[in-house]
């Protein structure tokens, strides 16, 4: 595989990455997936060793670097063993793109560098409980209201399956504020003390268990004028503007779930004896292993692959929708085979594989399901 | 007062060594390597000296291949302020000895005049434990090692050592030579603006022949092998048995 780019930086990053990993976070992971939520002093940690900056400009508390500073860090996290952690602690990399990439300097410059530093928790609020993917069509209204002397927003709607949903701080909201279709949308910044705003309680789900999913609720909830991030009604392409990463590091995520099923599986399959030998001396399991192996190796090098394009500056809507469909269609495949390979004590909570095998079913839906990203890839075939 | 700390690129800690096939040494050849968590310790501390107000400038120097500036630039990302590499092989399989470096070492700080060397106790490779000892002796300096607490005084450092059976103060006179022990501090982890930081800070490039040492090994390895393979356990019913099957082995 082709050297990362900036690989001594990187590789301090990942050595980083790794401590914080391996001192904060992974001796107490099992607890917090239990308990289905984990300190929120964890963002302070995190933003205090600059590891929520990365991506982000210096000037807005940021600590600078491109995709492949981003990956190392996403990857190490992952590798603490829980997708819902890495999915909230990483909730600002897909609700402050918008506001960082087209907000005005001021609103910017009073949000941007607390999220940073972790006092401040940041997310991306577009689902509504009436649809998903069908982004163009959603349904929470904002109106231009005078109260007083001053300019609002007046916010009426819902949104759900929030990440970060019960205690971020912030949300970047996508509201309708003009007609029907894509043409009408804009993204506002909403505080979570804004009147009028509430969120529900922790949504009960199948896997992400550290992470705080929730839905939210606009009612008459009034925000100052100021905090639209851009211009109102172009709030689509901002949307779109960040996928390419987004979907990457879902398939980073995949890639990252389907090596810890694969060496758990390994190393289960090495110590289990049955009908007299290791069950690695079992060739239905040997082979099993190498095929979850080569599916892997394909997936990491179309991801690299893609990595790669994107730090050069290419635009690859196609290409990274493949990848992100590869690495989950794979991640499936083997935390799924994993668990086959552990046979019932695959099942049994206290095997990682058990976990993986839950966390992994969220990552075709997330960010794009299967579905709209192979309707993206034909698009982008010309049919 | 400026502090010298070495720093050595080791096998990672992490990574399960393994014997080259015909035993003439480890496989190092596309192994994951690292500082050696000793000298990681010794840069800790110089920081420390440095936060504390104790210590001005904290020069890093490496000896060995030129990879080792990656071993630099994480010491200079966790807060040292320069780095000296000193490249005196070219394969990294090729060991340079603890008399070899400590008379570089000795060379380095006769141009640098720190006030104090602090270095790891032992590296996690050959596990010597004689650099630090050999350099005092070269320089003629006070030497403590095996350092689980440091304290700087005017010109004396009170060191606090693990010996058999407890701890050890001693008081050393400046300029001192000390490495440091496991249990002296928690090393930090390199934020990210000092990650993108160190690629600023100054890295000079130096040859073993600069110095003029020779370095002609004094020690043949004749053979290394792997450690033998643990035998299988047995489960015990009880703790009867337990106590019975440890007498059985001698064991109590």
């Amino acid at each position: 595989m082709a050297p990362e780019p900036f690989s001594d930086e990187v590789r301090m990053i990942r050595d980083t990455a790794r401590a914080f990993v391996d001192r904060v976070i992974r001796p107490n992971v099992d607890d917090w997936e239990e308990a289905g939520r984990f300190p929120r002093e964890l963002y302070l940690k995190a933003g205090a060793a600059g590891l929520l900056g990365i991506g982000y400009p210096e000037e807005l508390g940021g600590s600078g670097g491109g995709v492949f500073h981003k990956l190392a860090w996403i990857e190490e996290l992952m590798r603490a063993g829980s997708g819902g952690l890495a999915a909230s602690l990483g909730s600002l990399d897909i609700g402050l793109p918008p506001l960082v990439k087209f907000g005005s300097d001021e609103l910017k410059r009073e949000i941007v560098p607390r999220v940073l530093a972790g006092e401040k928790i940041y997310a991306l609020a577009i689902t509504e409980p009436g649809g998903g993917s069908d982004v163009a069509n959603l349904k929470t209204r904002a109106e231009r209201v005078t109260v007083g002397n001053r300019e609002y927003y007046r916010i009426n709607g819902a949104k759900t399956f929030i990440t970060s949903g019960c205690r971020a701080d912030f949300y970047t909201v996508a509201v309708r504020t003009g007609g029907e279709g894509h043409a009408g949308i804009s993204l506002i910044v909403v505080p979570r003390e804004a009147e009028g705003f509430s969120s529900g309680p922790p949504l009960k789900k199948m896997g992400w268990w550290a992470s705080d999913t929730a839905e939210l609720f606009f009612d008459d909830c009034l925000v100052p004028a100021e905090n639209l991030i851009g211009e109102e009604s172009r709030g689509f392409p901002m949307i779109t503007s960040n996928f390419q990463m987004e979907r990457l590091t879902l398939a980073v995520m995949a890639n990252v779930t389907s090596e810890m099923a694969l060496e758990a599986a390994i190393n289960h399959a090495r110590d289990r004896r049955a009908f007299g030998s290791a069950l690695t001396g079992h060739q239905t399991i040997r082979h099993k292993l190498a095929d979850m192996g080569t599916l892997l190796e394909a997936s990491r090098a179309l991801t690299h692959a893609c990595a790669t394009r994107m730090e050069a500056g290419e635009m690859i809507f196609k290409e990274i929708s493949m990848a992100k469909n590869f690495a989950t269609d794979a991640c499936d495949r083997i935390t799924y085979d994993a668990v086959q390979i552990f046979g019932g004590m695959g099942y049994m909570r206290e095997s990682v594989v058990e976990r993986l095998y839950r966390d992994a079913r969220i990552l075709s839906i997330g960010g794009g399901t299967r579905e709209i990203m192979n309707e993206i890839i034909a698009k982008q075939m010309g049919l | 007062m400026k502090v010298l700390v070495p720093v050595k690129r080791v096998i990672d800690y992490n990574v399960k060594v393994r014997v080259k096939a015909d035993g003439s040494g480890v496989d190092l050849a596309n192994v994951k390597m690292s500082m050696n968590p000793f000298d990681e310790i010794a840069v800790e501390e110089a920081i420390r000296l440095k936060e504390a107000g104790k210590a001005d400038e904290i020069v890093v120097v490496s000896i060995g291949v030129k990879q080792a500036q990656e071993t630099l630039r994480t010491a200079l990302a966790m807060g040292a302020d320069r780095a000296i590499l000193v490249v005196a092989a070219d394969d990294v399989h090729q060991d340079i000895e603890p008399l070899a470096v400590a008379k570089i070492l000795a060379k380095v700080v006769e141009e640098e005049q720190p006030g104090l060397v602090l270095a790891g106790k032992q590296a996690i490779d050959n596990d010597m434990n004689a650099t630090g000892q050999m350099l005092s002796a070269l320089l003629g300096w006070s030497q403590a090692t095996f350092a689980s607490k440091i304290d700087i005084e005017g010109d004396h450092a009170l060191v606090t050592r693990e010996v058999d059976g407890g701890l050890q103060t001693i008081k050393v006179k400046m300029p001192a030579v000390v490495t440091v022990d496991l249990r002296l501090n928690e090393p930090r982890y390199a934020s990210l603006p000092n990650i993108m930081k160190a690629k600023k800070k100054p890295l000079d490039e130096k040859t073993a022949a600069d110095y003029g040492v020779d370095l002609t090994p004094r020690l043949e390895v004749v053979k290394t092998d792997e450690p033998p393979a643990r035998a299988a356990g047995i489960i015990v019913g009880s703790v009867d048995e337990l106590v019975e099957k440890l007498k059985e082995a001698g064991a109590v």
